[in-house]
This record gives structure tokens, sequence and C-alpha cells, in this order.
């Protein structure tokens, strides 16, 4: 059995954001990457189900659509324990693009079960799962939240409104992952980071096929208004403030 | 000239800087109170393979550059030099000193398990009357044909109650002066040793230091390290790359410091705006990180040196000299930034600035240094 995960490349979340391009394009410039947060613990899960598969999971790729700025966070699902990896050399931009570009680079390699998180912590599209699941023409499952594995069964946790609920599905499926697919990343140590070294990463062009979005302009929130301290004993002072200044009363 | 890191080292300093928020961080101002040992945090330190980071694989190291553990030095010290120097005291001095020097039994035996971190190392040279002068060896290794004899005191040893191999340096031929010193791999549980009281120390509370008395211990011959009479030049050795590790923890701590003063500044208010904006503190931050990039600079500096099997001696020596000097200076102006709050122990940096003053004693003190660097330089 096989299992793919998808990483996106996403900036470090305590990253200043600042656009360029008349406010179309993010300015990359002096940014740490991180793998996507719901991707790296898709990650983590693939490899806890495939320490405890008893050699059924033969192997853990991870994909990327990327220039060679993603090659870091690549280099690092290696050391953390991913077997191989594929970086589609090209731009992200946008949903129906990554996941086209995904779903060409591995339609013919042969793989049971495909993770992907549930929203980019950039972009926050929240499609990409899904799409590739359209183009690969294989059923998904969104939501997930747990992924079981006993014997040859697969049995998928979703949350649903007021509950959860137990899917199981035909291979090969995408499963779009969230919170609770497992606890916290992982830390590579140094035998992972050696050996990443040596673990295939094979760069491939992209497929023909362009976008279908783009993007028209970023706009930063305003920012936060100063915190002002009332009195306890001010209530006269708050009611008033509330209506005359925040306007919210 | 290149000042850019490989993606490698960049994984390294993450990974440590990831472990130092997830592990360290938590419980770091209660061990530091009741001066409990990092155990777990050790143990886990270990399972990532930071215990012995630089030791050829092939003896179950790391098989990592000294630029990568600069970098893990300053990331783990920024948050807890206590967990940093029982990490550096095992990979610098014991470590490297075994594998530079220790034959393929010894390296078998002893390196390989404190390279997997499963047991820790300790070194033991300085004595009651033997620090800077560590010519002044009173611990005696009687040579008994197939074995020694170790009797004599040994001071301020660094995870001594909890390393199980001891690197023991001690006199042989008095006669010789120091040309007579041997150096040692001890068991720890060898009967004749024990352990003074646990040194209520001012910072770094959470490594546990104690005096280590031998009496009539027995040290089979094949654990003496060298030829008879290499233990002086082993232990200088040793110390010379030791003392990239202090480098690295002291700029950590000062790093630290800077991180928490900048964060704490622009979040304090004083005047009607954040006291960031304020001259007096604006300039003390740019002070402040410039000495932290000057230490950085120069232990990276020294680390790449010796990557490339170059001299590095002067070179270490300044980056440990400079660094600690800074670490004290920077956390200092660290508490002041944080005025009252800076003094009490919620905000980590009169701990910071308590652990920054043993960097410019242990391993060399500050005046040690600069010998060695006036040396170099004015030596023929």
């Amino acid at each position: 059995m096989k299992i793919l995960v998808c990483i996106s490349n996403v900036p470090d979340t305590t990253t200043k954001i600042r656009f360029v391009d008349d406010n179309k394009a993010f300015d990359k410039n002096g940014v740490q990457w991180i793998i996507n947060p719901w991707d790296e613990l898709a990650l983590t899960r693939a490899l806890e189900l495939k320490e405890a598969s008893g050699g059924a999971i033969e192997k853990i790729s991870v994909i990327t659509v990327g220039t060679k700025d993603a090659e870091p966070v690549m280099r690092k699902a290696l050391a953390i324990g991913a077997d191989d990896g594929i970086r589609v050399d090209t731009e992200a931009k946008d949903a129906y693009y990554v996941a086209m570009q995904i779903a060409e680079a591995i339609k013919d390699g042969g793989y049971d079960m495909i993770l992907a998180g549930i929203e980019s912590s950039d972009y926050n599209g929240s499609a990409v799962g899904r799409m590739i699941a359209e183009f690969l023409e294989i059923p998904s499952v969104s939501s997930v939240s747990k992924i079981e594995m006993e014997g040859g069964n697969i049995s998928l946790k979703r949350e649903i409104d007021g509950g959860t609920e137990v899917m199981e599905t035909e291979l090969p499926f995408v499963a779009i992952v969230q919170k609770g697919i497992a606890l916290e990343p992982r830390i590579p140590n140094m035998r992972g980071i050696m050996m990443a070294r040596k673990k295939p990463l094979a760069v491939v062009a992209p497929a023909d096929g362009d976008a279908l979005t783009e993007f028209a302009g970023f706009e930063l929130p305003e920012a936060k208004a100063a915190c002002k301290m009332v009195d306890e004993d001010n209530v006269k002072e708050l009611v008033n403030l509330l209506h005359t200044e925040a306007k919210v009363i | 000239m290149n000042f850019e890191f490989t993606e490698e080292q960049l994984m390294i300093r993450d990974a440590a800087r990831d472990f130092a928020q997830r592990e360290l961080l938590g419980d770091v101002i209660e061990r530091d109170a009741t001066a409990t040992f990092p155990t777990e945090h050790v143990k886990k330190l270990a399972e990532l393979g930071f215990m012995g980071m630089m030791v050829d694989p092939k003896y179950d190291g790391g098989g990592m550059d000294t630029v990568s553990y600069i970098l893990a030095m300053e990331e783990i010290s920024k948050i807890d030099a206590s967990v940093s120097v029982i990490m550096s005291v095992n990979n610098s001095l014991v470590c490297y000193g075994l594998q530079k020097y220790g034959n393929e039994a010894q390296k078998e035996k002893y390196l390989k398990p404190l390279a997997r971190g499963e047991k820790i190392g300790a070194y033991l040279l300085s004595e009651p009357e033997a620090g800077s002068d560590a010519t002044m060896q009173r611990t005696t290794a009687e040579d008994k044909g197939d074995h020694y004899i170790l009797n004599g005191t040994k001071n301020w040893i660094t995870s001594a109650n909890s390393a199980s191999t001891y690197l023991v340096m001690a006199q042989t031929h008095p006669e010789k002066r120091h040309h007579g010193i041997n150096v040692f791999i001890v068991e720890k549980d060898s009967p004749g040793i024990s352990l003074g009281p646990h040194e209520d120390k001012m910072g770094m509370r959470s490594s546990d230091t104690h005096s280590v008395m031998f009496t009539d211990v027995k040290v089979p011959k094949e654990n003496r390290i060298g030829e008879d009479g290499f233990g002086f030049k082993f232990a200088m050795k040793a110390l010379e790359a030791g003392r990239l590790g202090i480098a690295a923890q002291a700029l950590g701590i000062a790093s630290g410091a800077l991180e928490r003063a900048i964060q704490y500044s622009k979040e304090r208010k004083a005047f009607g705006t954040e006291i960031a904006n304020h001259q007096a503190i604006a300039f003390k931050i740019a002070d402040m990180a410039v000495k932290v990039e000057n230490a950085r600079n120069l232990c990276l500096k020294a680390a790449w040196l010796k990557d490339n099997g170059k001299p590095f001696t002067t070179e270490g020596s300044m980056a440990k000299l400079y660094a600690a000097d800074i670490a004290m200076e920077v956390t200092t102006e660290a508490v002041q930034i944080h005025g009252g709050y800076g003094y009490v122990k919620e905000y980590h940096v009169e701990r910071l600035m308590r652990e920054a003053k043993l960097t410019q004693i242990y391993e060399g003190t500050s005046e040690i240094q600069k010998i060695v660097i006036s040396r170099g330089l004015l030596r023929d």
C-alpha cells in the first residue's frame, strides 16, 4: 500500500504580511517557509499508520507544487520520515491549477491513500483535496479527524454537525484531514536529517494548463485600535464610549 | 565568502528551536527554582540525536558539522542553559575527545552509548586547587601494571550525578609535571567513587554539579586514552573544542534575552506609548543586537574553521570570551528594560542573567581566554 501526502509550502504564521505589484502579489522577501500545519499533521498520521502496519504500508510519498523555494519544506518532510518526494516545478497559482498539477503528476503512481490538509494556512481555499479526487475520478472524504487501519480495512471518522460519522471507502481515495488527525507534528531527528540527503526528491515539469482565477488585489485589515481602559466603577463612561466612540450600542 | 546556511543547517536550527519551545519552556522556571535535573528532557534530546550530533555515524552519532552544533546550542540556550550545558559537555568535551583520541575498543564500548545519548558523559579536570591552572593536578593515578589506582578530588563537575561515563585527568608522574598527567575513562559506579553534595548554584540550577571523590578506584589500563602522559594535552584539546559549545551557549543566552527585551518593549507602555518608542530603550536594543550579531559571527567563524580542518584555537577563544562577556551585558540590559518585571522569575531574564555569569567562568574563564588569544598573537 502506498500513501501520498500533499504538502503546501506556506509562510510561517509569525510572518509580517506585505504585498507588491500594486497589492496583487504577496511579497516573498525574507519569508520563513513552513509545511502547512494541516499537511504536517497528515504526514504525521501517515507515518504512524506506516509504523503500525507491519509492512503493509510500504511507502509514503510527499508532493508539492512550487518553485525552488519549496525545497526546504520538502526536505523536512523527508527528514521527518517520508520515503520520497515530488516537486512540480511551477508557481502554485490557484487551487484548480495546483490540483490539476498534482493529479497529472501522480495519476500513474499507484497511490492508495492520498491525504491533503483541509486548507492551507495562507490562502485558506479548502479546495485542492476535493479537486484532486475529481481529476482522478476517485472517492474523497472531507473533514476527516481520524484514520484507523485494521487488517486491510481503513475507517475514516469525520466531524459532522452535532456528532461524528465513520466511513469506509474503496481504494484509492482522497482524505481531506483536519484537527485531531494527529496530536503533534514530529521534530526531525539527526538520523532523519542525514537520511533525507539521500532520499529521492524528483522535480517534474508542470503539465499544460492554466489557473482559472487570478488575484485582483489584496488588502490588509485595518490596524486594531488601541485598547481603552475604563475604571470598573465608571459604568456611565463605559456606556457613553460604547455609544459614541465604538458605536455598538 | 558565503553567509548562507545550508538547508540542513537550517533544519537542525529549527528542530532545536521547536524542541526548546515544546519541551523546555514549559517547566524551565520550575526546574531552575527546585534545581531538578531534566532527566526526561535529556532523554528526548537524545532521541532527536542532539546528544552526539557531531559524532561520526559509524559510532552512532548524528554526523553533523560544528556550524549546525552552534545553531542548535544557540536555540536550546535561548530557553534553557541548564539543558544546553549537559548537551555541550556531552558533545564537545566528552564525545569529541573520545572520537578524536580514543582507540577503537574504547569508541565501541563508551563512545557509542554516549553518542546515542543513552549514557551521559562528564569531564573531570578541575580540582579544589586546580582551576585555571590545570597543570596542578593533585588527583593521582598510580600505575599498577595492568591497572591504575586513582585517588583525589575533582570539583565543579557538570552532570556528575547523572553521568555514567567519566573522563578523568590524574597525575601519574609528578616529577614530569603536566607531562605526567593521564586521562582515563572511568565508570561512575566503580567502587571507591563518591559524590559531594549537590552544589547550590546561582544559575544553571537544573544541571547537577558535584565534587567527585576517588578513593583507591581501580581503573583497567585499557581505559587510559592515548600514550602515557597524554592527559594534559587531551584536556587542552578537548577544552579547545568545548569552548565553542560554551561560546554558543553564551550567544544563545544573550540572543534569548534580546528577543525577550524586544518583545517586552513593544508591549509595555510608559508615557503614553510603547517603551520601544523611547530612544533610551530603542538604543539599548540596538546596542544589544550589535553585540549578539558579533558574538554569532565569531562563533560561526570558529566553527567554520574547525569544520574545514583549519586551526581554530584563537578564534574559539575570541568567540568564548566575547560571547560570555556580552551575554552578561545583554542580559543585564534586558533586565533593565523589563524594570521590576525583569527582577522577578516569571519574565525569564533574571534567570538568563544568572546563567550568563557562569559562561564567563567555566571551560576557561574570560581571563584565561585572553591568555590564549594573546599568546596566539604574540608568540613567534
